[in-house]
């Protein structure tokens, strides 16, 4: 059952070949088992996950069953579950047991989902290898001495390793594509809007996106479709026409343009990526599509334009933990200043203080319009970019990430170097364009490479098809390290 | 632009972060690489452009104003560092 499909799990549960019990249990023994050396989960609860699957089995007896009905999926911990520990990788979160679920999580339990863990993750989402997380780092599975990128590395890996069937992610600058790309799975971050924020611990609201990591395109088909739709808590959820993101991917992709944006295919690119990538492009010729040149000339800005606007929202956001209604509280202070001070010097790792530090800076009286306001200018110009080329080209490609994974430590005390893991990735979050890695070839030490596809806003169910269609014909998708 | 000590001070302090001598000046030596990269911005011209605060251009969504929440005091307080008869409490701000 390790390397089926959704929907070959989700026959295997309708025709009662197996028992959603005897998945979830299956997970949980691989947890067990593997996550002491991968710490892919900060939080497993067999209880809540086993009464999960049973309701599930009573759901498909009584014939009420839709595709997700019984599948097991590993919750990145960004997410509040009820009742569930919900820390977001941080020592403030340490103590937080939800009181209510995200709107994600009344989704999948909707659809008969099981939760089957709280994955690991940078801490606030901020980071790219999953080391800020304070409950340790994650390995990743295909080199245990590699990181499995980040912010969403527990759920990579638990895909990777085959320790959960799906997962969700979170994507701010690349958090879901990036760990993707690095632990050869496949991953899609929606259109700004689609999935709701509710309940999605924020780190900076104007470009968080949720989105499902898997093992194939069909797969988080799939996933999207339970995920997406309007949830009127989140003020920028859209509202929207119910689609169904599994209904274009047998199209054949005959005639298909895809854009190839020169910024991309500069120099930074490691040598293997950029064969990797030369020959997935090879088979998407081969598949009867076209590619053409494209340039995107802004889009070099995105990384100091990113580390202006996504610090500038953190900091906004991150003002909340306070030591008052909830989360970690030091243990001794003088007065209430003191009490904030100490409680937010103690709770916060060092990534997210210093991300604080530069948001508030940026905020601050006299650099307002130097830094956020000029970002937000730069921010349209890379928007304008992209609709310029979408006149040319359906679709963008190129590398996820520059390299394969790094050693874990490798740029931990560097946080320059850490940022630029995001260089391909995070103009898809400022234009709110929808965007996917799927992988397409290994680099040294059987490290995998993935390729980024980004697409015009809402046109998921065409990345999907992209997506599929290159997997009818290669095999990179089902290859797994254990 | 140049940062000093005194200024990440003053920011950890907006921001209501303690911070040390020591932390200031790894702080100092860190958010100058930063902003270095971050000063690339100011090569643009684009004084003539529109900011773009969001990825789509929708407006505020208003509800009607009627009550949908429910009082779940008891529950959300269950998981306070410290309350007393439904009240948070904190140092004592008022002498």
């Amino acid at each position: 059952m390790l390397n089926a499909s959704l929907k070959q799990l989700s026959g295997q549960l309708a025709q009662k070949k197996i028992s959603s019990v005897e998945l979830t249990t299956e997970c949980l023994d691989r947890i067990k088992r593997l996550n002491p050396e991968y710490n892919a989960f900060i939080t497993v609860n067999e209880e809540m996950s086993l009464a999960q699957a049973q309701t599930a089995d009573a759901l498909i007896a009584s014939g009420r069953s839709g595709p997700l009905t019984g599948i097991p999926v590993a919750q990145k911990d960004i997410f509040c579950a009820k009742g569930w520990l919900t820390t977001c990788g941080s020592k403030m979160l340490s103590n937080f047991v939800s009181p209510y679920d995200a709107g994600v999580i009344e989704r999948f339990n909707a659809a008969g989902a099981v939760n089957i863990g709280k994955t690991n993750m940078d801490e606030f989402a901020m980071g790219s290898s999953n080391e800020t997380s304070h409950y340790g780092f994650v390995r990743n599975p295909w080199d245990v001495t590699a990181v499995p990128g980040g912010s969403s590395g527990g759920a990579a890996c638990a895909v990777a390793a085959r320790l959960a069937p799906a997962a969700t992610g979170t994507d701010t600058g690349g958090s879901i594509r990036q760990p993707a790309a690095l632990c050869g799975i496949s991953g899609i971050k929606p259109t700004y809007g689609l999935v709701s924020r509710y309940g999605m611990i924020a780190f900076a609201s104007s470009l968080d996106q949720g989105g499902p990591m898997a093992k194939s395109a069909e797969d988080l088909a799939l996933l999207l479709n339970v995920m997406v739709g309007f949830d009127a808590r989140d003020s920028t959820s859209l509202q929207r026409d119910v689609e169904d993101y599994a209904g274009e991917l047998q199209k054949p992709l005959h005639g298909l343009r895809i854009g190839l944006p020169k910024e991309y295919f500069a120099a930074g690119m490691s040598s293997e990526v950029e064969l990797a990538v030369t020959h997935a492009l090879e088979e998407f010729r081969k598949l009867g599509a076209q590619t053409v040149e494209i340039s995107l000339p802004n889009v070099p800005l995105s990384i100091p334009v990113y580390y202006v606007l996504a610090p500038a929202e953190a900091s906004s956001n991150l003002s909340r933990f306070d030591g008052v209604r909830y989360g970690y509280r030091a243990e001794s202070y003088t007065d209430l200043a003191d009490m904030y001070r100490k409680s937010r010097a103690q709770g916060f790792g060092a990534e997210v203080k210093r991300r604080i530090l530069i948001g508030t800076y940026v905020l601050s009286h006299g650099y307002y319009d130097a830094y956020y306001i000029k970002a937000q200018k730069l921010r349209r110009l890379i928007a304008q970019d992209f609709a310029d080329a979408y006149q040319q080209c359906d679709v963008i490609m190129g590398p996820t990430t520059p390299t394969v994974a790094f050693n874990l430590g490798e740029k931990s005390g560097d946080p320059i170097q850490m940022y630029l893991s995001d260089i391909y990735t995070s103009a898809a979050n400022l234009t709110g364009m929808p965007a996917m890695s799927i992988p397409v070839g290994f680099g040294e030490k059987r490290r995998p490479i993935g390729l980024h596809l980004i697409g015009n806003y809402f046109r998921e169910a065409q990345l999907l098809n992209i997506a599929h269609q290159y997997q009818q014909v290669t095999d990179w998708h089902v290859q797994s390290p254990v | 632009m140049t940062l000093t000590v005194d200024d990440v001070k003053r920011i950890a302090d907006l921001a209501y972060i303690e911070i040390n001598e020591d932390e200031a000046n790894a702080a100092l030596t860190q958010l100058s690489g930063i902003f270095g990269l971050i000063e690339s911005m100011q090569a643009v011209d684009a004084s003539n452009v529109e900011p773009m605060s969001h990825a789509q251009s929708v407006t505020q969504r208003l509800r009607e104003d009627t009550v949908t929440e429910m009082d779940q005091r008891e529950l959300f307080q269950s998981i306070a560092p410290d309350v007393e008869a439904g009240l948070y409490l904190v140092p004592k701000v008022i002498e």
